[in-house]
């Protein structure tokens, strides 16, 4: 578990060196990459537009780390966006302020995460089934609620969260960043974070240990919902209305693929949420590369692709096993239970 | 029943002097890690009933899977009828001459009776297959196996034991040499095992090969000749089952030398009473059982793999909800419905299975050992890490759990050291009742010891104890009382010097006249 300090930096690692990476070849691109202005009460610079273009998978991906880390997987995300989109879209058109909007559109969200909780904790449907139900059903909904428009709306109050700024910086990338700390932070202070990392490595031996998983998967989807929701109102306030057809498609995927990238592996049990959302932001960089290189955008799903791959095989049981070997052929030719060569926590007794 | 039963005519063919039907040598067959049967010999002779006898894993079912082509065996000559065989699949061996009649009768029960006994092979006319000598055939041929049945209804019409004997037929008829039984009897009642028995008699005569793999001692005296005992992947004796006792089959089977260990345990000193169950059970799974538990007692549980120990230390737990049955503690009434209720009421289970019940793999060996601590205290209210590496240390010193790192995760231990973190986990959470599932199962010698010395000085402690196992020494070591359970229900109790090994395997194997399991 990253509870020190020195331990979450070396999980990060890794994804720490792909973003700087990344953020190197915008530089090479464009030159003026990091510059950053002040103008109007808000800051402009192409790094700020990664930070808040970046603001809806960094949003879903905190969610979709969680119900991954138990082995499940959320595919409804997108279509929750459509969902609380346009429940906060009509919402203010009929008359109400953003308040109400905004948590109209998080109760939402949070049937919408309950529902595949439901299904997956009690039911015991496997969530990539579960959850495509709602994926598919969500815009279905979602145009129900919009009445098959695009339902556009003027709510000043609305549109700040999406368009507006806190002390200059971009309001999604201050929700964002918020809760995602807040989110990281209580699971590693609580004991939520080993719970869920319990349940999804074994749930069975979870169970006998005494752990309520069906509470705690039910939770962990309704997370997910909550953070679907909230990118949704976040992408129906930037555009200043509620597609219900076009909000968040396919975003799902980039949220699994920040998990991913991550370091999370998709068969649950340990995780990280800053590794996810640096993921998010490596994702969102990769795409702001290929803007600036002035390449065409359809390079962007080809690289991405490169991209995953790279980092899937890179996490393969067999690269990391001769990574594994090739470490432990050093000095000590077998590192196994018995070398008596604490390197840890010296401390402890290992005879 | 007599212990021994004469085998009924035909040659018992205690030593071959007729030439077998089927020998096989040397079969040997390795798993990763495992060696699954280790130079197994297996003769059949012509008009012989031969049962395979051997606890689950012993490799009977490895055995027979080598011997019709389902596995490839890799080592080792089979001989049918003089001919050395080498069958790659079932469907060879089956032409060779061995046929094999599964437990679940792997029939078509939406066919007719007379469709499952011929197809693939349903005589024909004109290029169409003939209807009509099909059922008249199917009716001759299932007369021979005393069957009066309608050939032409469906399959599903008739019960498990008639399509049992309809699975035979087929086998017999497409084979005729050898004939493989596994478990046919596991789902008969006592009338339909009879009619069974009346085909297998026939077949003998007929001069068939027949094994017999069985758990029910009593069915394999009453109608087999000869019985081989497998062990751990080896045969540990061939025997003619008119010269010995089914104690001796059970002793064999188990492996047990049976010296008379006295018990040297005073039971008296058990203090106030903890838990009473009375009439906790499940249908199918556990007769209704009841048990009173003082403080500082060691309640073994005894009986074969599949008597209903591990059954009866889930439903206890509360792992499988109980169908009926009243738990109290200190006298009064509690509800255990799942694990998590169990453990708040001062239970805790160490599970058979290690690997897939009991620890969390990726998790470090610390977050392992609270976890149950942890998870009775709930999200809000976390350990801190200083009180984490506390308590894991304290166990790791006192358990002696061997480990480079507490950080490093709990599936790279060793069997014995898992066990053993397995038993700080629940220790942690101060258990008034701690059950243990085969707790030694496949551990070192030195930390089988270990768990053995711990458990009595666990009950010292006051703690009571329900140790599962199917070790006998193990059970005489640390029980002050043993309950010996077959057939998924209570059977005998021992207590104070009625504890030997030698009580139990009688318990286990002998016993009153009683209707066919």
């Amino acid at each position: 578990m990253a509870g020190s300090t020195q331990g979450l930096l070396k999980r990060i690692t890794p994804q720490l060196i792909i973003l700087a990476a990344a953020l190197l070849l915008n530089v090479i691109v464009f030159p003026d990459f990091f510059h950053v202005d002040f103008r109007n009460g808000r800051l402009f610079g192409n790094i700020i537009d990664v930070l808040n273009r970046g603001a809806p998978t960094a949003l879903l991906c905190i969610g979709m780390t969680l119900v991954i880390a138990t082995r499940g997987i959320d595919l409804s995300v997108g279509a929750v966006m459509a969902i609380a989109g346009a429940t906060a879209a009509s919402l203010v058109v009929d008359g109400h302020g953003w308040f109400t909007a905004l948590i109209g559109a998080l109760a939402t969200g949070a049937i919408c995460g309950a529902w595949n909780g439901v299904l997956v904790a009690v039911l015991r449907i496997q969530p990539i089934v579960a959850t495509l139900v709602l994926m598919v059903a969500g815009r279905g909904v979602a145009q129900l609620i919009t009445e098959g428009t695009i339902l556009t709306f003027l709510n000043p109050g609305l549109i700040r969260l999406g368009a507006g700024t806190i002390l200059g910086i971009p309001t999604a990338i201050v929700i964002w960043i918020c809760l995602g700390a807040f989110v990281a932070f209580a699971v590693r202070r609580t004991a939520l974070g080993m719970l869920i990392e319990s349940i999804g490595i074994n749930e069975a031996s979870s169970r006998l240990a005494g752990i309520n998983s069906r509470v705690l998967l039910v939770c962990v989807y309704l997370v997910s919902g909550l953070c679907a929701a909230l990118a949704g109102v976040i992408v129906a306030a930037d555009i200043k209305g509620a597609d219900a057809n076009n909000a968040g498609l396919w975003l799902e995927l980039d949220a699994i693929l920040a998990v991913v990238i991550g370091g999370n592996s998709l068969l649950g049990g340990r995780f990280s949420i800053i590794a996810s959302l640096l993921g998010a932001m490596i994702i969102q960089s990769v795409n702001s590369v290929i803007l600036l290189s002035g390449m065409p955008p359809e390079f962007n799903l080809v690289i991405k692709a490169v991209l995953i791959l790279g980092i899937l095989v890179i996490q393969s049981p067999k690269v990391s096993y001769l990574w594994y070997m090739l470490r432990a052929s050093g000095p000590q030719p077998q590192p196994d239970r018995k070398s008596p060569r604490p390197r840890t926590t010296p401390e402890e007794k290992t005879q | 029943m007599t212990e021994q039963t004469a085998p009924t005519g035909t040659p018992t063919g205690t030593d071959a002097q007729d030439a077998p039907m089927l020998h096989a040598k040397g079969i040997s067959k390795f798993f990763p890690g495992t060696i699954a049967l280790d130079d197994v010999e297996l003769t059949l002779h012509r008009g012989e009933v031969h049962a395979l006898l051997g606890e689950n894993g012993a490799g009977k079912s490895t055995l027979i899977k080598c011997l019709t082509g389902a596995y490839k065996r890799d080592g080792g000559v089979i001989t049918l009828d003089g001919e050395v065989i080498n069958p790659a699949s079932t469907a060879e061996s089956q032409i060779c001459g061995i046929g094999t009649v599964y437990q679940e009768v792997n029939l078509l029960p939406n066919l007719t009776v007379a469709e499952n006994l011929y197809l693939g092979r349903q005589p024909m006319r004109g290029g169409l297959v003939s209807r009509k000598r099909m059922v008249a055939e199917a009716r001759r041929v299932l007369r021979d196996y005393g069957l009066d049945v309608d050939p032409g209804e469906p399959l599903t019409r008739y019960s498990v034991a008639v399509q049992q004997v309809v699975a035979i037929a087929r086998a017999v008829e497409m084979s005729g040499k050898v004939l493989i039984l596994d478990e046919p009897t596991a789902s008969l009642d006592r009338d339909e095992v009879q009619l069974l028995f009346s085909v297998i008699r026939t077949l003998k005569e007929r001069g068939l090969a027949i094994v017999f793999v069985t758990h029910f001692l009593d069915q394999v005296f009453e109608i087999s000749d000869r019985a081989t005992v497998l062990r751990n992947g080896r045969v540990v004796g061939t025997r003619v089952l008119s010269t010995v006792s089914q104690h001796d089959i059970v002793t064999l089977m188990l492996g047990r030398q049976l010296e008379a260990k006295v018990h040297d345990r005073q039971t008296g000193a058990a203090g106030e009473m903890l838990l009473e169950v009375d009439g906790l059970g499940k249908r199918g799974m556990l007769e209704p059982f009841s048990l009173a538990l003082r403080k500082g007692e060691v309640v073994g549980l005894a009986g074969l793999l599949g008597s209903g120990r591990t059954e009866t230390a889930n439903l206890l737990f509360g792992a499988v909800p109980a169908d009926g049955g009243v738990l109290k503690m200190h006298g009064k009434e509690i509800r255990v419905g799942n694990p998590r209720e169990a453990v708040r009421h001062g239970f805790a289970l160490c599970p058979e299975d290690r690997k897939t019940e009991g620890i969390v793999g990726d998790l470090s060996v610390r977050d392992n050992i609270v976890l149950a601590l942890q998870a009775r205290q709930g999200w809000m209210r976390p350990l801190s890490r200083a009180k984490m590496n506390e308590i894991a240390e304290h166990y790791v010193r006192t358990l002696d759990i061997r480990l480079a790192s507490l950080d490093m995760p709990i599936r790279l231990l060793s069997g014995g050291n898992q066990q053993k973190a397995l038993l700080a986990r629940w220790l942690a959470t101060s258990p008034d009742f701690l059950i243990l599932d085969e707790p030694t199962r496949g551990i070192d010698v030195g930390a089988h010891a270990e768990i053995i010395a711990l458990i009595e000085t666990l009950r010292q402690q006051g703690m009571s104890l329900l140790v599962a196992s199917s070790e006998m020494e193990e059970l005489v070591a640390y029980s002050t009382r043993v309950i010996v359970l077959r057939d998924r229900r209570q059977v005998a109790e021992l207590t104070g010097a009625e504890i030997t090994a030698q009580n139990i395997v009688h318990a286990i194997a002998d016993e009153p006249a009683r209707g066919v399991a």
